[in-house]
């Protein structure tokens, strides 16, 4: 399994000179699910695109599994950490939803039934069973973006690093992007997901890590990362803890970022 | 002054089934209008037939009719319609006149073909980037803006223009918690100048806060419809696949587990 470590990582844009990240430090063990949030322009994405060799560090070190991310090739990365892009539209290019799946794991040499297995798997996953022979832009850009998901999914990777999932989806859609997340969780395979929606961070993940302006303002569970001592951190950055957090520190029950979380605080004392 | 659609159907072209079926809508002086509706429920679709855009520019076969103060548009040129109605679209991107160079001259480009005297255009154009706080961006090239950046530009367009009405679709997707508040800001500006607003959402925390009544799509129908508090708190909603906002859920919860929802409620009451 793969382990994840960051040191003293920093990054600049050559083209506009921006600094984007600057002196971060992270161990993420195998398996974890973690939330990065944060304000656009935090830094976010330019810290997971470090993961899988799209950007190289301008100073730092980033080990994935063990190695200096400088001393495997874009291929070796990306056999070990999947990226699916916010907007789909910057990664579907297939004629079907079949080939676009398993475009991936053919890139990675599989082939015959375990290749087979490996698209079947990952399109029931986000629900485009029945798709397989549809053309991607016959599909509603909600749909087209769970199939990036899946073409990532298909790869199999032991990291994989999800950039906004749950954008333009309805209920249903939401439902499955944390239904993936805890699957490939399940199997002991990390996942980093970087998300606006506060609700969802609280409900699928073990730990929020909070970035501003380029470093770590805040890294622990959920319970931590929402708890009231930590809304002035928060707040500086924009971001509002999730409505039952809100409640239950009013209530006085302590941290409770989730809705049954708050619901079994609530009840604990008709208990006692 | 309204804008009013009777009886519209709409097929896309090569589709199998309409997309849109018997839709009757009002949009009003002012009045924020929220739509919300699973995936393919028609969202969008409506968004453009409401805009005028379709089948004008997309093909397609409509039924019913589309009429701007009592007056039927269906002969109109896009043009003439785009002078009165404004539209947002899902992927910012597409906004993009493509032919401004800059953040400035992006949103001051509406405003100049509404013929607008350039002292004014010159006013709106700051205003609006304030507004949206990208007033900082103004001298970048619009095409290398970040997507959240290029959502908060065509909002600040739109703003620039002051359309009659105006209809969102999704002006949120791509943004932050701080950036949805400055479109919800921007939505609450408009609709008290007189802007009559449909806005497509999958953020029902939003709808609640800038819509004052709401209309729920499923299937290319209009399932549910009525003031926002009311629509928002129906249990079908569920159903059709919408996720209600925070506080109708947490207050469910409480119900279902026993507890008293005054307990959940986001303030004492």
């Amino acid at each position: 399994m793969t382990e994840l470590a960051i040191v003293g990582l920093a990054h600049v844009y050559a083209a506009s000179g921006v600094r984007a990240l600057d002196g971060i430090g992270l161990r993420i063990g195998a398996g974890e699910r973690v939330a990065l949030i944060g304000q656009n322009g935090s830094g976010k994405t330019t810290l997971v695109r470090h993961l899988n060799g799209l950007l190289r560090p301008t100073e730092g070190r980033v080990f994935v599994g063990g190695d200096d991310a400088r001393a495997l090739t874009v291929a070796q990365l990306a056999a070990r950490v999947g990226l699916v892009f916010q907007d789909p539209d910057r990664q579907v290019f297939s004629g079907s939803v079949r080939s676009e799946v398993e475009f991936g794991p053919r890139n990675l040499s599989r082939s015959g039934p375990e290749l087979a297995a490996a698209a079947r798997e990952a399109i029931s996953a986000v629900g485009l069973e029945g798709h397989e022979a549809t053309n991607p832009y016959d599909l509603g850009q909600s749909r087209r973006k769970l199939l990036a998901l899946a073409s990532v999914l298909a790869m199999r990777t032991p990291v994989l690093v999800l950039d906004e999932p749950t954008t333009g989806q309805d209920a249903r859609g939401v439902d499955r992007v944390r239904d993936v997340v805890r699957a490939v969780s399940a199997e002991g395979r990390t996942v980093i997901a970087i998300s606006h929606d506060m609700r969802f961070v609280a409900e699928t993940f073990e730990r929020v890590i909070v970035m501003r302006a380029g470093r770590i303002i805040l890294d622990g569970t959920p319970a931590e990362t929402f708890a009231a001592d930590a809304w002035d951190a928060l707040r500086s950055t924009y971001l509002e803890p999730p409505l039952a957090a809100r409640v239950g520190a009013r209530r006085g029950v302590g941290s409770t970022p989730t809705d049954a979380g708050l619901i079994a605080a609530l009840r604990a004392p008709e208990r006692s | 002054m309204t804008l009013t659609l009777r009886g519209i159907g709409y097929r896309h072209a090569g589709a199998s089934r309409p997309a849109l079926l018997d839709i009757d809508l009002d949009l009003a002086d002012g009045r924020v209008v929220g739509l919300a509706g699973a995936s393919e429920a028609g969202k969008t679709t409506l968004c453009l037939v409401a805009s005028g855009l379709a089948p004008r520019t997309v093909g397609g076969r409509i039924r019913g009719t589309l009429h701007l103060d009592g007056e039927d548009v269906d002969r109109w040129p896009m043009h003439r319609l785009a002078e009165r109605i404004g539209i947002g679209f899902q992927n910012p991107a597409t906004q993009l006149s493509q032919v401004a160079g800059t953040v400035f001259e992006e949103v001051a480009f509406g405003p100049m073909n509404l013929g607008i005297d350039r002292a004014e255009v010159i006013d709106r154009t700051w205003e609006a980037l304030e507004a949206m706080r990208i007033d900082g961006l103004a001298e970048r090239d619009p095409q290398r803006l970040s997507g959240g950046q290029q959502q908060l530009l065509a909002m600040a367009g739109l703003l620039a223009m002051r359309p009659e009405h105006l209809v969102l679709d999704e002006p949120t997707a791509q943004l932050d918690p701080a950036g949805t508040a400055l479109v919800a800001d921007a939505i609450g500006r408009l609709a008290r100048g007189g802007t009559s607003i449909l806005i497509a959402e999958q953020k029902t925390d939003l709808l609640a806060d800038v819509a004052g009544e709401m209309i729920v799509l499923a299937e290319g129908r209009i399932a549910l419809r009525g003031p926002v508090s009311e629509v928002l708190a129906d249990p079908r909603l569920d159903e059709i696949g919408v996720a209600p906002p925070s506080a109708v859920r947490l207050r469910r919860a409480a119900v279902a587990a026993g507890l008293d929802p005054a307990l959940v409620a986001e303030r004492a009451a």
